[in-house]
């Protein structure tokens, strides 16, 4: 296995400095905008976020957590029932505009989740999608309104954000088998 | 961390790690309940059967609305109504509902073991909703969440438990629970209503109920069932309040931050005086809202199975 370190904390924090700019810009005014974390590192990047565009814009935009481990779609399969983190929402959606935010997009399914889990909560007037990397892989059609970094990644590949908030460290890692020679290709 | 159990039979076979897990989660669930839409489809598809053999119109409703709100299907099975009056065997009927396709059975049942005996019989998830004297885990775990919740912590708290102490199978799951989670606990009652050799679980044992409450944090009375006085294990209802029934003065004996728990149904004026009932030291009612999310924890932990959440972003 082969692990790359792609951003430093630097590199994160420039990241989402751009990306606040750009949802600021986007979102003219930031008025009756909401942002909204999924767990779990989503969580630590939309309080970030908020941060950023309340130094640039001056607004403080409510922050809340979502956990979409009851929204899943792969109860049947065996294994044990992950860990919840518990949804926070505060505030009223009605007629607001959501930014969810999340750190790794990949297939789409917990987006996919997360959108059930929000409409549970109240009536958006729209719903848009922040990440700090899009990796590519999709299986639902689903994309990013606002996205940090596009990584282009294998499907095997790993992408680890580690974040000081949950993990100690800034840090994106991309992990990845070293590329394969015939001699190592185990029969199916 | 995990469940390691695929059934909840009693609390004496879970580890710490196990209990503060389910604590954890059951915290967690209690926003669901407080929601204008309150559901969420984590179990949508499966068929959770509440096997009902002997009258609980409180656990019963509480585990019902817990499947209803993960959105699990339901199908209620009560003794009286079903084919047990006809004389069929509690295996037989496990066997028939087997073939029902069920993921779960919750189960009350009078007899202790009851859970044991069908377990060989079935696939499905087992969630023991009392079995006779032996075990009330759901009970134990609702009562554990008020107490963290209240008090912050177990270690080192001191809990008494009095009243009909022989005959309760809350007090065998809450005494397992509490001394897991190093808790000192105090049991009792009348010598009448006390079994022997209770000392062996580790705990202090008294007949006198007014030195019992000195600096007591938590005080949980238990129910007198009202049938044990023609049995004779008291005189009257009214020597048992006089001696054994919680009232504002006795109360004042414990600590200052002292809370009063029952798992209800109460009798007023036998166990515990209303004056304390509904009084400010009182969390009764707290305990029955917990009951739901412990319970909407449990089938949660032991039905929902996953990936992890790496592989899935």
């Amino acid at each position: 296995m082969k692990r790359k370190r792609i951003f430093d904390g630097a590199g994160i924090q420039r990241s989402l400095g751009r990306l606040a700019l750009e949802i600021a810009e986007r979102l003219q005014g930031c008025q009756d905008v909401v942002l909204i974390g999924i767990h779990r590192r989503g969580v630590p990047l939309a309080r970030r976020l908020a941060a950023l565009i309340q130094k640039a814009e001056g607004v403080a935009l409510p922050v809340g957590s979502l956990d979409i481990n009851l929204y899943r779609d792969d109860f049947s399969s065996a294994g044990t029932a992950p860990v919840l983190r518990g949804t926070q929402v505060d505030f009223s959606l009605e007629g607001k505009t959501v930014v969810l935010v999340d750190d790794v997009l990949f297939t789409g399914r917990t987006v996919r989740a997360a959108l059930d889990a929000l409409v549970d909560l109240g009536r958006p007037a729209r719903v848009q999608l922040a990440v700090l990397v899009d990796r590519g892989h999709r299986e639902l059609p689903i994309q990013a309104d606002y996205v940090g970094l596009s990584l282009s990644t294998r499907r095997e590949d790993h992408v680890e954000l580690r974040l000081k908030e949950t993990d100690g460290e800034d840090a994106l890692y991309l992990e990845g088998p070293e590329p394969k020679t015939p001699r190592d290709r185990k029969p199916r | 961390m995990a469940m390691h159990h695929k059934d909840l039979v009693g609390i004496e076979t879970l580890s710490p790690e196990e209990i503060t897990l389910i604590l954890d989660t059951a915290e967690k669930m209690a926003e669901v309940s407080h929601r204008p839409l309150k559901k969420v489809p984590a179990l949508r598809g499966k068929l959770v059967v509440n096997l009902f053999f002997e009258n609980s119109t409180r656990t019963r409703s509480s585990f019902e609305i817990a499947e209803k709100r993960l959105s699990a299907d339901t199908l209620n099975f009560s003794a009286s109504a079903s084919s047990l009056s006809k004389g069929e065997s509690l295996v037989d009927t496990v066997l028939n509902l087997e073939r029902m396709q069920p993921d779960a059975y919750v189960m009350r049942h009078s007899s202790p073991g009851a859970c044991q005996l069908i377990r060989p019989f079935t696939k499905a998830v087992l969630v023991n909703a009392g079995d006779g004297a032996h075990e009330h885990p759901t009970q134990a775990l609702l009562d554990a969440l008020t107490i963290r919740q209240k008090k912050g912590g177990f270690r080192g708290l001191k809990v008494l438990i009095a009243g009909d102490i022989a005959h309760s199978r809350v007090v065998r799951s809450n005494v397992f629970l509490l001394k897991k989670m190093g808790a000192d606990v105090t049991l009792c009652g009348p010598a009448t209503l006390l079994p022997p050799h209770l000392d062996s679980l580790g705990v202090k044992v008294t007949t006198d109920f007014d030195r019992a409450l000195d600096g007591q944090d938590v005080v949980m009375m238990l129910r007198i069932q009202l049938e044990r006085q023609k049995k004779g294990l008291f005189p009257s209802l009214l020597e048992y309040y006089k001696y054994y029934g919680l009232t504002e003065e006795r109360l004042r004996r414990a600590d200052r931050e002292v809370i009063v728990m029952h798992p209800g149904p109460i009798n007023r004026g036998v166990e515990i005086a209303s004056e304390v009932a509904d009084g400010p030291y009182s969390v009764i009612l707290d305990q029955v809202e917990n009951g739901v999310s412990v319970r909407m924890a449990i089938l949660y932990l032991l039905l929902g199975g996953g990936d992890d959440e790496t592989s899935h972003s």
